[in-house]
């Protein structure tokens, strides 16, 4: 496997600044690691043919002096996000086939940018999982595996197949999509860095909607400060969304300055749930002493609602899910069964399309919002998001930021968890807070569990400071000095 | 709260998601663990508290009354399963 692909973002775009390498070479070196780790299943279409024609292109543009803030970088985009003409499935058999003719707005920023796209990367189905194990298309394989045993370990989820493509450097970078955890959780058990911003900050135009108050992009990457990279391109108001934000995007490269002397770090004490694990809780003492010892200021905070954001989120979320997902009728695109009666027709397709989390969800959302239950569960736990946003609110009178484990766990094997969707949602306990409530949230890799499996540190933020996330992790980061998977740990 | 067969039957007509009897056999259970889960919010007092809908702190707003889009059937038709003369098809639906 080539050097090349190890390199982080910024590095690989001095090289090919300085003509050390072409575009051209840093994505073929790329197509032929994903030929390699094809076990991982991390993609569910590769489109090496365009990104060779992208590399070209870009290369082309660099000689011009014409190079763009990503020109020639190698990403995986999730299967979420509308790509034009090329199949887009969000992991669902629905969805098979379907060829959108219009480009998502984020992943047209990254292509503005210069970036070449190696393929669209699996994900749980329409991004309902915390594990990567609903896809249609298969499991995703985390690159990961625990001293000692040889299970097949899951790369967490939603965005599973981004999350490996990265620690498995298949990909220099990934987009994704976080509702309650899907980028955060992920990238904690794929050891490697992953942002979702504010609520609003980048454009939700064209990625498959799942629970739209709750959806954002977001990004991942091997270092914090490429993810900076990559949201500085994503970011910025879009009038085809009329819920993304007239707001200024900052030079989130900049803000990682390590600064963070007299940044009152907030250590909420709802989130030492019973149960976890000892080495997660002595992470997170790790980390608020490296914080201390960067000059932060710890402060402990209290958010009373936590224990009720799961919940929560179980109403609202599939609530929101049954009402998108009904677009699936059979009609104007993706699967259809053949029914001469229009009702079968619709009842059959749909049968026949969703998977079983799927279907579990529309339901529970159909049931939720439908006639009689509507106040008692639907209205009741949007009353209880604004308590949960307030508890955040009133936390951010006290701090600055709020640090966090990102998962109850290290990367668990696939099959584990299965017997009961609730142990499933569990999995998002400490991610799901801060999307109800719309905050930036990052997951930094910060240790390994006893197995030798990473473990991530979770940096919350107020809304639309992304800079100061950033730049926490970054010194998190610096101070962590985790080690990333090496290439001869691949399988 | 568990959901009897009928209920099962009843959501999944309003979802239209036609169900085996196995399958509402094995999701009755599943589904009525999961709304025993969220029945815990019975318990935190919301008297007085607005529903929030929405996080984004963003104002609609009202765009200029123009077209913008369109003329593009091919485009919209492109992955339809079945269309003819531009238009979608579905089953007969009016005898």
């Amino acid at each position: 496997m080539s050097n090349l692909t190890h390199l982080t973002i910024k590095d690989a775009l001095k090289g090919l600044e300085n003509k050390d390498f072409t575009a051209l070479e840093l994505t073929q070196s790329h197509i032929d690691a994903m030929a390699q780790t094809k076990s991982l299943n991390a993609y569910i279409t590769e489109t090496p043919e365009l990104a060779l024609e992208q590399a070209k292109a870009s290369d082309a543009r660099r000689a011009k002096g014409e190079a763009g803030d990503l020109d020639g970088i190698p990403l995986a985009i999730k299967d979420l996000f509308c790509t034009e003409n090329v199949q887009t499935t969000a992991a669902s058999h629905i969805l098979e086939g379907f060829k959108p003719q219009y480009e998502s707005t984020v992943s047209q920023k990254l292509l503005d940018a210069g970036a070449v796209t190696l393929g669209k990367a699996n994900l749980d189905e329409f991004a309902m999982g915390s594990s990567n194990t609903t896809s249609y298309y298969g499991n995703v394989i985390n690159p990961w595996r625990r001293k000692n045993d040889d299970k097949d370990l899951t790369p967490g989820g939603s965005s599973g197949g981004s999350a490996a493509s990265v620690a498995a450097y298949t990909a220099m970078g990934a987009i994704g999509t976080d509702t309650g955890g899907s980028i955060r959780q992920p990238a904690s058990f794929c050891g490697i860095s992953g942002i979702k911003p504010t609520y609003g900050r980048c454009s939700r135009w064209g990625v498959v909607a799942f629970a739209s108050s709750l959806d954002q992009a977001g990004c991942f990457a091997r270092t914090v400060e490429d993810n900076a990279l990559l949201l500085r391109t994503m970011s910025g108001h879009d009038p085809k969304d009329s819920t993304s934000a007239k707001k200024d995007v900052p030079d989130f490269v900049a803000a990682l300055n390590g600064d963070i002397k007299g940044l009152k770090v907030g250590i909420p004490k709802e989130y030492r749930v019973d149960g976890m694990p000892e080495e997660i809780l002595k992470l997170w003492e790790k980390g608020i002493e490296w914080l201390k010892s960067a000059g932060a200021q710890i402060v402990d905070v209290s958010l009373p609602h936590t224990h009720y954001a799961l919940p929560t989120y179980y109403i609202i979320a599939p609530a929101e899910a049954s009402s998108n997902l009904a677009r699936y009728d059979g009609v104007r695109y993706g699967h259809r069964a053949q029914e001469s009666d229009l009702t079968d027709m619709y009842e059959l397709t749909r049968a026949q399309g969703f998977g079983d989390e799927v279907k579990r969800r529309i339901m529970i959302g159909t049931y939720v919002l439908s006639a009689g239950y509507y106040d008692a569960y639907y209205i009741k736990a949007q009353k209880v998001r604004r308590l949960i946003s307030e508890d955040f609110t009133k936390a951010y009178e006290k701090c600055d930021v709020l640090l966090t484990p990102t998962a109850p766990s290290a990367a668990f094997a696939i099959g584990e968890n299965e017997d009961d969707p609730i142990k499933m949602y569990l999995n998002d306990v400490f991610t799901v807070p801060a999307s109800l409530a719309g905050l930036p949230g990052m997951s930094v890799p910060a240790g390994n569990d006893k197995d030798g499996l990473p473990l991530g540190l979770q940096i919350i933020g107020r809304p639309w400071e992304e800079e100061t996330v950033l730049k926490v992790a970054h010194v998190v980061e610096n101070l962590a000095q985790f080690k990333l998977l090496e290439c001869g740990d691949l399988k | 709260m568990s959901l009897d067969k009928e209920t099962v039957k009843k959501v999944a007509r309003l979802a239209r998601i036609r169900l085996t009897d196995a399958e509402v056999e094995k999701l009755g259970p599943q589904l009525s663990n999961i709304i025993n889960f969220v029945e815990q919010l019975a318990e935190v007092d919301t008297d007085n508290v607005e529903p929030l809908a929405n996080v984004a702190d963003i104002n609609l707003e009202l765009r200029e009354d123009v077209v913008n889009d369109g003329n593009c059937v091919d485009k919209v038709l492109a992955n339809a399963p079945e269309k003819t003369q531009g238009y979608f098809v579905v089953p007969k639906v009016v005898e």
